[in-house]
């Protein structure tokens, strides 16, 4: 395959990888509230109405509940639904359909029947939008037995896994954060697949390990620059995919750093951030030089006001003072 | 005349708060002074105005993502809604929850919440409570004709019938939810009719006519209070605003995604100026009269801004105040 070079938005690679599956693969739709809209989609959506028709690109009535269940029934018999939720908080509606239903079925029927949907949940925070139009809700769907969930930062790794998602047997959750659409990136024009499961090393390192995924990925990178400045040298991860975790590599770092920061961006309790802590100490104690390192969000609701925003979403600065504690 | 001019005078001043509280709005959303998402409820205060005018202080009301005009109708203090708009810590919701989540349980406005649909069972609670307590309160939840699409409302409307609960489902049916037209969200079957196999009395009212709208919320409270609950209206209406914001830049640019013609012709419509005509055509107060009372509540919302802005912002250390009680 050739890797061409050619810069693309995050936004518009989720676009590309629709588009060309759609093109492809006519078992793929898409449906959710806001396909037509760029208000609540950006760019991920465009032309794609135009381009498949009514069928195949479906603007939903505001039914969360009954729409993913109509995307598993599609799945259940052979198709590979896409269910978009403009904000994940509006996934809370549709629950049952994605535990209940998607994530047991297989198990359930002892392996005769799967349910491949993508469900993709746009987080959607800041803004002074306040508690139930901001919350990002990997942990919870990570904590589900029969889940994948994936969380791109990068535009190469948003079109790969969207298409990886797409093509895996099982129900995956797929997680973007609108704070990432302007990103830019290395973009290949052609279809290809991000493994779901396997992280990436952004950068070599050798005195302490970060790891992050999804919006926090970036602001790990931005850190970086700042410690580079100051001396210090971190590997930075890049998960990717939250379940499963690319513990190989995971512990390949820490093994190698003996020191750990864990960037995540929901909250801290029983969280992303806890799973890591809990599986290196499980695993590989006896590397840690110093106690592992959280930077999540507070045990709090997304407040309105923006005073009290900057002070909830942890940033670049954050990860450093969280680096600098143990270095 | 059936009405008092007093009740006429009233409720035309709510009409009008509410209009320039929402108007107010727009000035300081384009200048970016606010900056939390702002749903205007301009072009529909017959409906919070005539509803809220059958209700007493110990009556609940719940509201969703448009709820200004239902505060405020309620009695909810006008300083400290827009105070909260600026998410000052003044604010209704002591800046934590800005447009969106506003409240004053105190004047029973129980609070409102944008999840679509959300708050329907809650005013169902209340109205269980009530029951519960044998107590005479109604309790009113106002959601949009998006909200039709939501399991919840038919959740919620079998089990109120089935205990016959004193609660009033309103739905303010503005043939729009965010991009969509109605007609691309249901069936073309009138909303009001959803009630009816759960044996609810329900009608579809011109909520553009704040006299129809109280005289029929009068009848839906009295109902509830005789413990003929519950009760379903479809007020035909629409809003004169975007969906957030001033304007409706829902497609990514400032055109508004409805027809020039049918903005027009409902703004024919407007109920603040079709009530005002009724007031002079009437002889219910002069023009002067008019004059002095726009001036006097312009002067309330302008007061209302400069608490706001003069208002602190939360301190950040108290960003995890208010988790649990
Ligand atoms: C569960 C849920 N899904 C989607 C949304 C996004 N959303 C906010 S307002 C709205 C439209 C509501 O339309 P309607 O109920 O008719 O009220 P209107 O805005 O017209 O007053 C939508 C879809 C939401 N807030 N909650
Ligand atoms: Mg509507």
């Amino acid at each position: 395959m050739s890797l061409s070079k050619r810069k693309l938005s995050y936004g518009l690679a989720i676009n590309e990888a629709l588009c060309q599956i759609m093109e492809k693969d006519m078992s793929v739709f898409l449906l959710g509230q806001g396909v037509k809209s760029p208000w609540y989609v950006g760019a991920t959506c465009k032309d794609l109405l135009d381009k498949f028709g009514e069928n195949r690109v479906i603007d939903t009535p505001i039914s969360e509940n009954a729409m993913t269940g109509t995307a598993v029934g599609a799945a259940l018999i052979g198709m590979r639904p896409v269910a978009v939720y403009p904000r994940m908080d509006f996934m809370i509606y549709a629950f049952d359909p994605i535990i209940n239903e998607a994530a047991n079925w297989h198990y359930m029927s002892g392996g005769k029947s799967c349910a491949p949907v993508v469900f993709w949940g746009i987080i959607n925070r800041g803004g002074e939008q306040a508690a139930q139009h901001s919350q990002a809700l990997q942990s919870l769907f990570a904590h589900i037995p029969g889940l994948k969930v994936v969380a791109p930062s990068t535009p190469y790794d948003a079109k790969g896994l969207m298409l990886a998602a797409i093509k895996d047997d099982n129900p995956v959750i797929y997680i973007d954060d609108r704070w990432l659409y302007g990103v830019e990136g290395d973009v290949p024009e052609e279809i290809y697949a991000v493994p779901i499961g396997k992280g990436i090393v952004r950068k070599q390192g050798k005195d302490v390990t970060i790891v992050a995924a999804s919006y926090m990925a970036q602001e790990a990178i931005k850190a970086n620059e700042f410690l580079e400045k100051q001396g210090i040298s971190a590997e930075i991860i890049d998960l990717r995919s939250l379940k499963p975790i690319d513990e190989e590599l995971l512990f390949e770092s820490v093994k190698k750093t003996g020191k750990l920061v864990i960037a995540d961006g929901t909250w801290k309790s029983y969280g992303v951030s806890a799973e890591i802590s809990a599986l290196v100490s499980e695993n590989i104690f006896k590397y840690l030089k110093a106690p592992v390192q959280r930077v999540a969000l507070p045990d709090c609701p997304a407040p309105a006001n923006q005073v009290l925003e900057k002070a909830y979403y942890p940033t670049k600065d954050n990860i450093i003072e969280a680096v600098k504690k143990i270095i | 005349m059936d009405y008092s001019k007093e009740f006429l005078e009233k409720l035309y001043k709510m009409m009008l708060k509410i209009r320039f509280c929402e108007e107010s709005f727009v000035d300081p959303i384009l200048k970016k002074e606010i900056q939390c998402p702002v749903h205007l409820y301009s072009g529909e205060e017959a409906i919070a105005a005539g509803v809220c005018a059958a209700l007493t202080e110990k009556d609940y009301v719940f509201g969703n993502h448009r709820s200004h005009g239902h505060y405020l109708a309620k009695g909810g203090d006008i300083k400290e809604l827009i105070a909260e708009i600026y998410c000052k810590e003044t604010g209704c919701s002591k800046g934590r929850g800005g447009s969106m989540h506003i409240i004053a349980p105190e004047k029973g406005f129980l609070g409102a919440a944008p999840i679509v649909a959300g708050t329907i069972p809650l005013a169902v609670g209340s109205a269980l409570a009530s029951k519960i307590r044998k107590q005479e309160a109604v309790s009113v939840s106002f959601f949009g004709d998006g909200a039709t699409g939501e399991g919840v409302l038919y959740e919620s409307l079998n089990f109120a019938a089935l205990k016959k609960l004193p609660v009033i489902f309103i739905c303010e049916n503005n043939f729009y939810s965010t991009h969509l037209h109605i007609r691309e969200c249901r069936p073309p079957a009138p909303i009001y009719k959803i009630a009816q196999p759960f044996g609810i009395s329900s009608i579809q009212v011109d909520g553009n006519d704040v006299l129809k709208i109280f005289k029929i919320a009068e009848k839906a409270v009295r109902l509830c209070r005789q413990g003929k609950g519950p009760f379903f209206i479809e007020f035909l209406t629409y809003r004169l605003r975007g969906h957030v914001g001033p304007d409706d830049n829902i497609q990514g640019s400032r055109a508004d995604i409805r027809p020039a013609k049918e903005v027009e012709e409902w703004k024919r419509k407007d109920p603040v100026k079709r009530f005002e005509k009724f007031i002079l055509e009437n002889k219910i107060l002069e023009e002067t009269k008019i004059q002095e009372i726009k001036k006097q509540i312009q002067d309330e919302v302008k007061q209302a801004h400069n608490f706001a802005k003069q208002s602190p912002n939360p301190l950040k250390e108290q960003v995890n105040k208010y988790v649990f009680k």
